[in-house]
C-alpha cells in the first residue's frame, strides 16, 4: 500500500493538472463565443455571394472553364486543422479523412494545409505538399482566405489539377461539428434542377458579360467559401477543445476524490498502526 | 427609393432604403436607382456615394466587390467598407508607403498584384478620409 506522503504526492500533482485543463477550458469558453459571432455574422455575406453565382449561372454558357468538369487527373485538397492540440479528436478526424482520400493514390492528390497538425500528419504521405500555413484560425483575417484563394484558382487555372476538395470541420452545436468535404471546384450549382422550374427570369445585365462577371465571380466564391470554412473550423476548434479539456478536468476530479479516499485510509491504517504498537509497547513493560 | 445592401465578409455593413447609389463599376460608373435594369457588375476599390431618403448623402470607401440589382433592390457585395469617420488615416498613409516602396523594389519574389491593390485601398482610404 502507498504510503500517505506517495499519495499526496500524486493528489497534489494531478491538482495542478487539472488547474492547467481548467483554465485551457475556460480560455476555450471564451474564444468559442468569439468564433460564434463571427460565425453568425459572416453568414450573410456567404449566402448572398452564393446566390448571385447561381443568378449568373442561368445566363452563362456551361462551358466556362471554371465550371467545366474536366476529367479528374489530379485533386488538390485544402485540409483545414489548427495549429495546436489537446483538442479532442478535432484534428485526427480531418487528417484522418484526407489521409484516406490520399492513401487510394497519393499521386493523384495534392496538399495545400492549413495549420501544423495537418502538416506534420500528412507530410509524408505521398501526395505533394503545394503550401502550408500556419496561425490561420487563431485570428481569422480575409486576407488569410484570399492567399489561400489566389493559390488554389491558379492550380486550376493553369489545370495542374481539376478539382478542389476543401475538407473542415463544420460547426454545428458547441456540442457537434461534423469532419467535412466540400467541392470547391469545379463550381456546381446546388439544386440545379429546383431552379429549372421557375423560368420567368428577368432579364439581367452583366457588365461587361456574363463570362467576365463569372471570371470575378469564382475566385471570390473561391476565397469566401475558404473563409467561411475558416471559421467554422475555429469555431469547432473552440468547441472541441472545450469539450475535452471538461472532460479532463472531470476526470482529475474523480481521480483526486477516489485518491483522497485512499490518502484518508493510508492516514487511518498508520495511525491504528501506531496505537496497536503502543498499546503493545504498554502491555509489554507491565 | 431602394433597398440597399451592402455585405462584407465581417457583418452586414449597411441596410436601408436610399435614393441614389453612386458606385464605380468595373466599366464605369454607375448611379443606381429605383427602376434600374437588373444588373450583375464587379465594381472596382472605390469610395461611393449613398444618397439617403433625408436628402442627406453618405460616403463609404469600398474594397473590391460586385453589385447585383434586381426588382427587390440592390445588393453590393464586397470585401471591405468603411465610413469615412472610422478610417485610420495614419494607418492608411503607412500602408501606402509600404505599398510603394513594395511596387519600387526591383525584386522578382514579390507579388506585384497584390501590392497595387494594396495600394490603390490605401489611396481610396485616403481619399475618403480627406473628402469629409
Amino acid at each position: 500500500m502507498a504510503t500517505t506522503k506517495e499519495i499526496k504526492r500524486r493528489i497534489r500533482g494531478i491538482n495542478s493538472t487539472r488547474q492547467i485543463t481548467k483554465a485551457m477550458e475556460l480560455v476555450s469558453t471564451a474564444k468559442l463565443r468569439k468564433a460564434r459571432q463571427k460565425l453568425e455574422s459572416s453568414r450573410p455575406y456567404y449566402t448572398t455571394v452564393v446566390e448571385s453565382i447561381q443568378n449568373v449561372l442561368e445566363y452563362v454558357n456551361l462551358n466556362h472553364p471554371f465550371l467545366l468538369r474536366r476529367e479528374v487527373k489530379k485533386t488538390l485538397l485544402v485540409v483545414i486543422t489548427s495549429d495546436r492540440g489537446l483538442a479532442g479528436g478535432y484534428n485526427n478526424n480531418i487528417t484522418d479523412m484526407a489521409s484516406d482520400l490520399i492513401a487510394e493514390d497519393p499521386s493523384a492528390y495534392e496538399l495545400v494545409v492549413i495549420g501544423d497538425k495537418a502538416r506534420d500528419r500528412l507530410e509524408n504521405s505521398g501526395a505533394e505538399l503545394i503550401k502550408s500555413y500556419r496561425g490561420f484560425p487563431e485570428v481569422i483575417d480575409f486576407q488569410h482566405a484570399q492567399r489561400v484563394g489566389k493559390v488554389v484558382m491558379e492550380r486550376y487555372a493553369s489545370k495542374a489539377v481539376d478539382r478542389v476538395l476543401l475538407l473542415f470541420t463544420r460547426f454545428d452545436t458547441t456540442l457537434q461539428y461534423t469532419p467535412m468535404s466540400l467541392e470547391v471546384l469545379p463550381f456546381s450549382a446546388p439544386k440545379a434542377d429546383e431552379k429549372a422550374e421557375k423560368k420567368a427570369r428577368t432579364l439581367v445585365t452583366f457588365e461587361p458579360n456574363p463570362d467576365e462577371v463569372l471570371d470575378n465571380l469564382i475566385p471570390l466564391y473561391v476565397v469566401i467559401t475558404v473563409f467561411g470554412a475558416l471559421i467554422e473550423a475555429s469555431a469547432s476548434e473552440q468547441a472541441s477543445r472545450r469539450t475535452a479539456m471538461e472532460a479532463a478536468t472531470e476526470n482529475a476530479d474523480e481521480m483526486i476524490e477516489d485518491l483522497s479516499v485512499s490518502y484518508n485510509r493510508a492516514r487511518q491504517a498508520a495511525i491504528t498502526n501506531e496505537i496497536t504498537e503502543i498499546v503493545s509497547g504498554a502491555n509489554a513493560l507491565q | 427609393m431602394f433597398r440597399l445592401k451592402v455585405v462584407t465578409p465581417h457583418r452586414m455593413f449597411f441596410e436601408a432604403a436610399v435614393k441614389t447609389l453612386v458606385i464605380r463599376g468595373i466599366e464605369g460608373d454607375l448611379a443606381i436607382m429605383k427602376g434600374t435594369t437588373p444588373l450583375l457588375t464587379p465594381t472596382k476599390i472605390s469610395v461611393c456615394t449613398l444618397h439617403l431618403e433625408d436628402g442627406s448623402k453618405k460616403e463609404a470607401a469600398l474594397g473590391r466587390g460586385y453589385i447585383a440589382v434586381d426588382q427587390n433592390g440592390a445588393t453590393l457585395v464586397v470585401e471591405s467598407a468603411e465610413w469615412p469617420e472610422d478610417i485610420d488615416l495614419e494607418r492608411a498613409h503607412k500602408a501606402k508607403e509600404r505599398a510603394e516602396a513594395y511596387l519600387q523594389a526591383k525584386d522578382k519574389q514579390i507579388d506585384y498584384e497584390r501590392a497595387k491593390i494594396a495600394l490603390a485601398k490605401a489611396i481610396n482610404r485616403i481619399n475618403a478620409a480627406n473628402k469629409k
